[in-house]
């Protein structure tokens, strides 16, 4: 962005100071993010820097929350791990299964009332959170499946498939039909024409409508709320519950561990993203 | 006879027309038969559910069918001086056939509401009806309290007769039928309903607004620089995106409360004196702050995919035609930008709208929204009829939000970034 040579002062001037608002954007983006990762350290009970700290002092560190985190007294959050990897872990083989079988039909230009269908499909992403939560959870109730792990799996399948339709639908757009039918027309059948031809290729696409899906459901609480009973409790509860309650470091220590999932997350959408790039690069 | 030989036949000797026809028809079938288990798990259930929430929002059965007879007796009267003795005769024994369910309680309850002190003379009527004689329903009745001989009593359980109310909705936005049938509004100190559906406007206007004005700059500056530093600062924008809603909104509450490191900035560079820090949450300063960072991504992503794909040449296009950069910006680079904006400003105006975690945390009682209203009937007044009728309100809201984002920019320009 270096502004060439000829450049007046006053743009000169308004340049800089347009580079300086987007680094307090920046700032105020990423940097309350880091605020956790200290605090959960801290030595003491209180939320906010002691001065043993400030001085960086080691005894003012300590791994006391962490310890909590695990080994604590009533410890809620193994239950809530526990559930948060099972719900959100079918919740996305769900959403996956469902939404990539239906957004292979939905890119076939045979499918009848398109716009109909696509708009219903995405509904739960556009519908504010809390009417889908009351909706799903009088749902929920009629069956008897309020307060199951199977409740909640399928509500954050409703939750999650739109991702995937999105996302598969994206990759699908620019898929080249051709080599399907020549798998077909060289003796193979659908099923296996699907699994070794198109699969491998909208890949990419799928685990990334997945990475959605899993973190929507991972991440989910308005609709947990309305469907959770003692024994469904999540993390996101847990932490709601605790937010609401008292602020302990614990949190902060839980907090942390997310911040941590969330950069995993983020590296694998992102080398997933440059490999699509590569890909769709070598195609042209 | 000379059209049939015209026409162009397969090998089978079918016409080719109707051969691709029916190829065609069998792969609309193929293509609905994938889409299908989709379709019908969201429509059974989710999209039901939703309709299921419109018919609870307007039922008003109960009443209708706990006095069956009174209401099939008050048929024929016309509701302005004090009903026939059929009608005293058959609500007692409706009355009568509720105590023995042990059900009249909820009728004191929902009649009461219609009817102020209602509760109360029913009460009283089932202690004394023990003794009743046979007969004469209307003088018995009429002694137990002066109000039963006051004809908007009974007018008031005329009122209930239909099966479906549109009660609920009315009471969303602060009004009611009163005796006249007529829709009123609620006395001024107690109109809380319209107080949140105007908040929860002006948080989503504003939470919008402010995403927008920070966002457009950083989104330009990422489409423009070289793609090795833009991936580095895509990070600070990617990171918050998948980062935990309660995460964010925890270090929030951290940075935000009274010893909390904002205050202790403010104070260091004198803006406000140690005694005296401000409330930075716990009111609408705190919902703002918050939701705005938390909802930032969202503007930023569909403008960056806008931004991206506008060529750099047309600036310089632009200012060699001799727009100053302002001009050039202006004229040429802000109207290109137009379907990102909308983009992300239907995205966070949608969002902030139906927000409830933030607003519930950091947003005490002057700064929570509609969906906080809605999810404190679901889960502490269970008044779920309710619920539903304000929930059905702001959906309408929202879906009047995307009409207009379809009319002005068209909705096939929503991109997930």
């Amino acid at each position: 962005m270096a502004l060439p040579k000829y450049t007046e002062p006053h743009y000169r001037i308004w340049h800089y100071v347009y580079l300086f608002i987007c680094a307090c954007v920046f700032f105020f983006l990423i940097a309350p993010l880091f605020v956790i990762f200290p605090l959960s350290f801290n030595a003491e009970e209180f939320l906010v820097f002691s001065d043993g700290m400030k001085r960086l002092d080691p005894e003012a560190f300590s791994l006391r929350w962490y310890e909590d985190m695990i080994y604590g007294t009533k410890n809620p959050w193994g239950l809530a791990a526990k559930n948060s990897f099972i719900i959100a872990i079918f919740a996305t083989l769900g959403s996956i299964i469902l939404g990539t079988v239906a957004a292979l039909g939905l890119s076939s230009r045979h499918m009848p009332f398109k716009g109909l269908i696509m708009a219903t499909l995405i509904s739960p992403m556009i519908v504010p959170l809390i009417i889908s939560g009351v909706a799903i959870f009088f749902f929920m109730a009629k069956v008897g499946l309020a307060a199951t792990h199977l409740g909640i799996i399928l509500a954050h399948i409703i939750l999650g498939t739109p991702f995937v339709v999105i996302t598969v639908t994206a990759t699908l757009s620019g898929f080249d039909h051709s080599v399907t039918r020549a798998a077909s027309s060289l003796g193979s059948d659908p099923v296996n024409t699907f699994l070794k031809i198109t699969l491998p290729l909208i890949l990419p696409g799928v685990i990334s409508g997945g990475l959605f899906a899993f973190v929507t459901s991972f991440d989910e609480v308005v609709v947990v709320l309305f469907l959770a009973g003692l024994d469904n409790t999540t993390i996101p509860i847990q932490m709601w519950t605790g937010l609401r309650e008292q602020l302990s470091p614990t949190i902060l220590a839980v907090a942390t561990c997310l911040i941590v999932l969330s950069v995993l997350i983020l590296v694998t959408a992102e080398l997933l993203r440059r490999r699509t790039e590569r890909l769709r690069g070598i195609n042209r | 006879m000379s059209s049939e030989t015209q026409k162009i036949l397969t090998t089978d000797g079918i016409p080719l027309e109707e051969s691709l026809k029916k190829a065609e028809k069998k792969n609309k079938i193929k293509a609905f038969l994938l889409v299908a288990p989709l379709l019908l798990f969201i429509i059974i259930t989710y999209i039901f559910p939703i309709g299921e929430m419109f018919t609870r929002s307007i039922d008003d059965r109960m009443v209708t069918n706990m006095l069956p007879k009174t209401f099939k007796a008050m048929e024929t009267w016309d509701g302005k001086e004090l009903p026939s003795e059929e009608v005293f005769a058959s609500f007692l024994s409706d009355y009568r056939a509720l105590a023995e369910k042990k059900e009249h309680g909820k009728l004191g309850q929902r009649l009461n509401k219609e009817k102020n002190g209602f509760n109360t003379i029913l009460k009283k009527l089932f202690r004394k009806m023990k003794k009743f004689e046979e007969g004469n329903a209307k003088e018995q009745i009429m002694a137990i309290h002066k109000r039963f001989r006051d004809v908007k009593y009974w007018q008031a359980i005329k009122r209930t007769a239909p099966p479906y109310t549109m009660g609920k909705y009315l009471k969303g936005m602060d009004m009611y039928l009163n005796e006249d049938n007529k829709i009123v509004q609620v006395e001024e100190d107690r109109r809380i309903h319209r107080i949140l559906w105007l908040r929860t406007l002006e948080v989503a206007f504003f939470v919008t607004l402010f995403c927008f004005l920070m966002g457009y700059p950083i989104a330009h500056l990422l489409a423009t620089l070289p793609m090795k530093y833009s991936n580095l600062l895509m990070i600070c924008v990617l990171l918050p995106f998948w980062t935990s809603l309660l995460v964010r909104t925890a270090s929030w509450m951290i940075l935000l409360q009274q010893q909390g490191i904002v205050n202790d900035f403010f104070v260091w560079i004198g803006l406000v004196t140690d005694d005296n820090r401000p409330e930075m949450m716990y009111n609408k300063t705190g919902t703002y702050v918050a939701m705005t960072q938390i909802l930032l991504p969202f503007m930023v992503l569909p403008l960056y995919s806008v931004m991206k794909t506008i060529s750099p040449s047309l600036m310089r296009a632009g200012k060699s035609l001799g727009g100053t950069p302002f001009v050039a910006f202006w004229k040429v680079y802000f109207p290109l930008t137009v379907p990102g904006i909308g983009a992300g400003c239907l995205l966070v105006f949608i969002l902030a709208i139906g927000y409830y975690i933030t607003p519930a945390l950091v947003g005490g009682a002057s700064g929570t929204l509609i969906s906080n209203q809605i999810a404190y009937h679901m889960k502490a007044t269970l008044d779920w009829s309710f619920a539903s009728a304000m929930g059905l309100m702001l959906l309408t809201g929202v879906l009047v939000v995307y009409w207009i984002y379809n009319k002005l920019v068209g909705i096939d320009n929503i991109k997930l970034g």
